[in-house]
C-alpha cells in the first residue's frame, strides 16, 4: 500500500461515522429520522429529525368547528384517540361551563382506561419485538383485539373512534358494553401474569433493558418529559392525580413510581399501570349511572372570547389543549401540547455515550408515536 | 405555597412593569420582552415559586401584534401560571430564548420559529423543525397557500 492510502485509512478511522436511522426504520414506529453519530459502536450524539408527517393540524383547527376538530385529534396520537378527543371536549365544556351528565363522566373514564390498556399492550408487544422477542408481539396483539372489538361494537370503528363530542357522546354505548368489558377484565387479569412470565422475568430481556438510558428526575422535568417515562424516574406527574377530571376523583388507584430511571424502570411503570387501569375500570363498570348520554348543547358552539387551557393524562404523558377564542364558531388559535413532542428530545441525553444496540431499546421505552410529535 | 396575591407581589418586585390580566382561567402575567429571561430565571430558581416545568411554549398572531405564551407548572407546589409577552414588531419579531432555564424550551422555540417566524435570541440551534427553509410561516394569519388552503 502506498503511503497516501495508509494516511487516508488512518484519517477515516478517526472520523465520526454518521448514519441515518429512519425515516423508514421499523423500530422508530413511524416516520422519524435519527441522525446518529458513531465512534465505533458507541453513540456520540443523535439528532432527531421530525416533520415527515406534519399535517398542520393546528392550522386546520382554525378552519373547523369545535365538533369537527374532534376528528382531527384522533389522528395525532392514534393509540390513545379517545383521550385526545376527551381533552378537546373537556376544554370546550369548561369554557362553556356545561356540566356533563354523570353517565358520561363514568363512561369516559372507563374508555380512557380501556384505551390506555390497549395502548400499553401495543407498546409491550412492540417493545418486546424491538429487543428480539417475537412471541410477545402475538400475545399482546391477541389481547388488544378484544378491547378493539369492544370499541368496534360501541363506536363502529376500532382505532379512530371520534366518539366524544362537546357535551357528551355521539350516541349511547352498546347494550353489551358493560358485559363485554367485565368479561375482558376477568380474562386479562389471568393473561397479564403471562406477560411477566414471558418477558419481565426473562434474563436476556432484563440484561438488555437494565442500566441503560438513565434519566434523572431533574433532567426529566427540565426536558418536560411526562407520563410513564417520567414516572420511571420518580417524577409524580400524573394529571389524573394532580387535577382529576371526569370520574377520576371517585376512584382509588396508585400512581406507579420507580426510582431507577432506566429503561427497565419505565417498562415496569407501564406494566404496573395496566393493573391500575383494570382496577379503575372494575370500580366504575358496575356503577354506571343511568341517564342521558349527552348534555343539551346548541348545534353551533361558540366559545366566549378568552383563552382556555385543559390538561389530561394520555397514555404517553400530559396532553394539554390551549384554545384562544374570539367568539366565533371556529377557534382563533388552537395549540396541542403533545406528550411525545417533549418526550422525544431527551433521546440525545439518554443515548449519548451508550452503544448503538441500546438506542433501539431506549427509544422503545419512551413509547413514541410519531404523528403526535409532528401534528 | 404562595397564594395569588403573594405571587403577584413577588413578580412585581422582580419586574415592576408586569401587569396582570383580570378574569382569566389561569393566573396571567404580561411581561415586557426584555424582562422575560430574568423573570423566568427567578421563577424557576426561587424556592417559593419553583416553576421548574415548562408545559408549553407557543405563540398567537393577533394581526396587529404577536403574543408569546408560556404555560408554567411547579412540580413541587402544582401551581400554574401563564406568562405572556407582546411583540409589536410583526416583520422581524424577536425575543430572548429561555433554553438556559428549561431545556424543553429549545424545541418549543424551534417550533414557534418554524410556524410563526419569531426569532429567539441566543438560541443554541434556531433551525426550522417541521418545514422547509423557503416555506412561509403558516400559523400567521396572513399566510396564504394558494394551492392547498381551504377558505371558509
Amino acid at each position: 500500500m502506498s503511503e497516501e492510502i495508509i494516511k487516508d485509512v488512518i484519517v477515516k478511522e478517526n472520523e465520526d461515522y454518521i448514519i441515518n436511522m429512519g425515516p423508514q426504520h421499523p423500530s422508530t414506529h413511524g416516520v422519524l429520522r435519527f441522525e446518529v453519530c458513531l465512534k465505533g459502536e458507541t453513540v456520540k450524539y443523535i439528532i432527531p429529525h421530525i416533520g415527515y408527517i406534519h399535517r398542520g393540524i393546528e392550522k386546520m383547527c382554525e378552519a373547523n368547528t369545535y365538533q369537527g376538530i374532534i376528528h382531527l385529534t384522533d389522528r395525532m396520537d392514534y393509540l390513545s384517540a379517545h383521550i385526545n378527543n376527551e381533552a378537546v371536549c373537556l376544554c370546550v365544556e369548561e369554557a362553556l361551563q356545561v356540566e356533563v351528565p354523570e353517565r358520561v363522566k363514568y363512561i369516559r373514564t372507563i374508555l380512557d382506561e380501556l384505551n390506555r390498556l390497549a395502548s400499553h399492550q401495543l407498546w409491550w408487544c412492540a417493545f418486546g419485538m424491538d429487543l428480539g422477542a417475537l412471541t410477545a408481539f402475538f400475545y399482546g396483539l391477541r389481547d388488544r383485539e378484544l378491547i378493539l372489538d369492544i370499541f368496534e361494537e360501541s363506536f363502529g370503528s376500532r382505532l379512530l373512534h371520534s366518539f366524544n363530542t362537546p357535551g357528551g357522546f355521539m350516541h349511547d354505548v352498546h347494550p353489551n358494553f358493560q358485559k363485554r368489558t367485565k368479561e375482558f377484565i376477568t380474562y386479562f387479569r389471568k393473561k397479564l401474569p403471562e406477560y411477566d412470565q414471558l418477558l419481565t422475568g426473562n434474563i436476556i430481556f432484563q440484561e438488555r433493558a437494565k442500566g441503560i438510558g438513565y434519566m434523572s428526575a431533574e433532567k426529566a422535568i427540565s426536558y418536560g418529559v411526562t407520563g410513564p417515562s417520567a414516572r420511571g424516574s420518580n417524577v409524580a406527574c400524573d394529571v389524573r392525580k394532580i387535577a382529576p377530571y371526569s370520574a377520576y376523583d371517585k376512584v382509588e388507584f396508585n400512581e406507579i413510581l420507580k426510582t431507577e430511571g432506566d429503561t427497565f424502570a419505565r417498562y415496569q411503570v407501564r406494566m404496573g399501570e395496566m393493573w391500575e387501569s383494570m382496577k379503575i375500570i372494575e370500580q366504575l363498570i358496575d356503577n354506571i349511572p343511568a341517564g342521558d348520554y349527552t348534555a343539551k348543547m346548541k348545534p353551533i358552539i361558540k366559545l366566549p372570547v378568552g383563552e382556555y387551557f385543559k390538561r389530561v393524562e394520555s397514555a404517553r404523558g400530559e396532553l394539554a389543549v390551549y384554545i384562544v377564542s374570539d367568539g366565533n364558531k371556529t377557534p382563533y388559535r388552537m395549540k396541542f401540547r403533545s406528550p411525545n413532542f417533549s418526550n422525544l428530545f431527551i433521546m440525545n441525553e439518554l443515548t449519548a455515550g451508550g452503544k448503538i444496540a441500546d438506542l433501539v431499546a431506549i427509544s422503545g421505552s419512551l413509547d413514541l408515536v410519531i404523528p403526535d410529535i409532528d401534528r | 405555597m404562595l397564594n395569588k396575591q403573594e405571587l403577584s407581589d413577588l413578580i412585581l418586585k422582580w419586574v415592576p412593569e408586569a401587569t396582570f390580566s383580570e378574569g382569566t382561567q389561569l393566573m396571567e402575567v404580561i411581561v415586557p420582552a426584555d424582562k422575560i429571561l430574568s423573570l423566568a430565571e427567578e421563577l424557576k430558581n426561587n424556592k417559593e415559586t419553583a416553576f421548574d416545568y415548562l408545559i408549553s411554549l407557543t405563540a398567537v398572531d393577533f394581526t396587529t401584534h404577536m403574543t408569546v405564551v408560556y404555560h408554567l407548572d411547579s412540580t413541587k407546589y402544582r401551581q400554574l401560571i401563564v406568562l405572556k409577552v407582546v411583540l409589536t414588531d410583526r416583520e422581524t419579531p424577536a425575543i430572548d430564548s429561555v433554553t438556559a432555564v428549561w431545556a424543553t424550551a429549545e424545541f418549543h422555540e424551534r417550533e414557534v420559529f418554524d410556524l410563526f417566524g419569531i426569532r429567539f435570541n441566543n438560541h443554541p440551534n434556531l433551525q426550522r423543525l417541521f418545514l422547509e427553509d423557503d416555506y412561509g410561516y403558516p400559523l400567521r394569519k396572513d399566510f396564504r397557500d394558494e394551492i392547498n388552503i381551504i377558505e371558509r
